[in-house]
């Protein structure tokens, strides 16, 4: 097994979410099954293959760098949660 | 009755004054109302879509009616509509109002369009089958015990069952074109790149494209021409010129045209996908084109490539989602970090959950060589593989899906079945090339299946070509 309970709870931890044990207990299941399962790709031989990590076709196309419409603050604030005439607001986070 | 199934037919009624914008707008409107319990629209624009209706009818009385003037136009619930709410079907963007237009929104209302509501899909876009959404499962117009596919599967449904004209869906991994061949419509997942993202709710940002559904190639093609390419906002969208892709359509060419002879061969392959794609090859050769059957050995590895790097890519893309900016937020919470966890727990339905801690395991230390290295260095044997072959043939041909729509909760057990839904459509988004289902006849039980041709990069020309005159005979 790949991934135990341990590492569900750091990996929960590390992607900010909880589970339950319940919860947890399916997660190992689905993770270990699903990582088998991919596990094919060890058959294929990439020896001196270079990642492929981007998809664009061209290259960077730059642009002048001038100022532009941006979106303005209580726009950026309007779907916050909580907010207050500046800035979002977030549960205490020192004591 | 008119249906206004097509543009075409729209463009015909109104130019000999048979019909109205209002009128048409009117009919989709009951078309939505009467089907509701197919639960396609998340949210209808009625009022909105008629006024913009009677605008547009004063603009064609003119003759200035732009060249989407009278399409009716669903969108997908992932991409950005100005003052209108935006939630990819999930809880963690409850009450979500969109501050800006996606450029392929503002394209098409430039040129006119009416935007009728938006489509109800799998939470961020990651699903098979529509049942991973937060306003319950869209269902299959042809059966309603049928799921409609996925992730677009309600934007398929609508075009489906005549409740717009066209409708905008997003494909990773097959999510426009596997709810097109479900639901007996055309979609197009174009070359990467060739449409701007931006305003497109991210999932994996190097597979994603925005794709387009409809019930002729003439419709797809003319929609892809307003909404594809360069754009400011988009630092990754291509700078090619965007063709001219409704001009020639009829023109009848012979093309070399290659099938995977272990997609037929596959156990999971139902008989009667497996025939009707025999039939569309046969019917390929007594058109004159030469079809020849190849193998490709890198078949098994595609999805497995795809999981890896996608879910790598989504738990980077979702972690936006905290409950700070916009959205949901727990009420429990009474520090920071449980604010997150918990927001993130109560707002993500399970997929997306499953998806995030996958992708954060194979980035994670000590795991990344072995996955998310080893996965993108086949993504480039795949890709150049691929590319070899659409240099010697013209298109790569195969069932757009392994099998007809399922039963809905037939593969909620287990992820890997689900997952295999996608076999064929993954292909396109591994290697970032243009592909198009169409219909193929339907099963014994009614139920549409779906042909698959996949192209060169900047191909959508071609692909629109061989797709209308497969449909024309």
């Amino acid at each position: 097994m790949k991934i135990d309970k341990k590492t569900i709870h750091n990996l929960a931890h590390l992607s900010r979410l909880r589970f339950d044990d319940s919860d947890a207990e399916k997660m190992e299941k689905d993770l270990n099954g699903i990582l088998n399962w991919v596990e094919q790709l060890n058959e294929v031989d990439t020896d001196g293959v270079e990642p492929l990590s981007t998809m664009t076709w061209e290259t960077n196309q730059m642009r002048e760098d001038i100022v532009g419409e941006h979106l303005p603050r209580e726009k950026g604030l309007k779907n916050a949660p909580q907010k207050d005439s500046n800035y979002f607001r977030v549960p205490k986070v020192k004591e | 009755m008119k249906k206004y199934t097509s543009f075409g037919e729209i463009s015909d009624c109104l130019s000999k004054g048979e019909a109205s914008c209002e009128t048409i707008v009117n009919h989709y409107l009951d078309q939505i109302e009467s089907q509701r319990d197919l639960n396609v629209f998340v949210e209808v624009y009625a009022e909105e879509a008629l006024n913009r209706a009677k605008e547009m009818d004063q603009k064609i009385a003119k003759g200035q009616g732009g060249k989407l003037a009278g399409m009716v136009v669903g969108i997908k619930d992932v991409i950005c509509h100005k003052d209108h709410g935006l939630q990819a079907a999930s809880k963690i963007l409850d009450g979500f109002q969109s501050q800006f237009n996606a450029t392929v929104i503002d394209r098409l209302i430039a040129e006119d369009a009416i935007i009728i509501g938006r489509q109800n899909c799998d939470e961020f876009a990651m699903g098979s089958s529509n049942e991973n959404s937060a306003f319950g499962p869209t269902k299959n117009a042809a059966n309603p015990e049928h799921v409609p596919g996925g992730s677009s599967g309600a934007s398929a449904v609508a075009v489906q069952a005549n409740m717009c004209t066209v409708s905008l869906g997003s494909d990773t991994g097959g999510s426009v074109r596997q709810p097109a061949a479900f639901c007996g419509v055309i979609g197009l997942k174009p070359t990467y790149s060739r449409i701007s993202r931006y305003g497109l709710i991210a999932y994996a940002s190097s597979f994603d494209s925005i794709g387009v559904l409809s019930t002729t190639v003439e419709d797809n093609a003319l929609m892809l021409e307003v909404i594809a390419g360069a754009d400011d906002f988009d630092s990754t969208v291509s700078n090619e010129p965007v063709d001219n892709y409704v001009k020639g359509l009829g023109e009848s060419k012979k093309y070399k045209i290659a099938y995977i002879q272990n997609t037929l061969d596959s156990s999971g392959i139902a008989t009667d996908v497996k025939e009707a794609t025999l039939s569309a090859i046969e019917k390929l050769k007594s058109k004159g084109h030469e079809v020849s059957p190849i193998s490709f050995d890198l078949l098994d590895y595609i999805l497995p490539t795809y999981y890896i790097l996608t879910t790598a890519e989504a738990s980077s893309n979702l972690s936006r989602y905290d409950g700070v900016k916009y959205g949901y937020r727990t009420p429990h919470a009474h520090n920071l970090e449980e604010m997150y966890k918990m927001t993130r727990e109560e707002g993500f339905g399970k997929e997306v959950q499953r998806r995030i801690m996958l992708g954060t395991f194979v980035l994670s230390s000590g795991y990344y060589d072995a996955y998310y290295i080893k996965a993108q260095k086949v993504r480039r044997l795949i890709r150049e593989k691929t590319q070899e072959l659409l240099q010697q043939y013209d298109f790569l041909v195969m069932p757009t899906t392994p099998t007809a729509a399922f039963k809905f909760g037939e593969h909620s057990d287990d992820p890997i079945e689900m997952y295999l839904a996608d076999l064929y459509t993954v292909q396109a988004n591994v290697c970032g090339v243009p592909a198009i289902s169409i219909p193929n006849g339907e099963t014994t039980d009614g139920l549409p299946i779906g042909l698959q041709f996949m192209g060169a990069a900047f191909q959508e020309k071609k692909l629109y070509q061989i797709a209308k005159s497969f449909l024309d005979s």
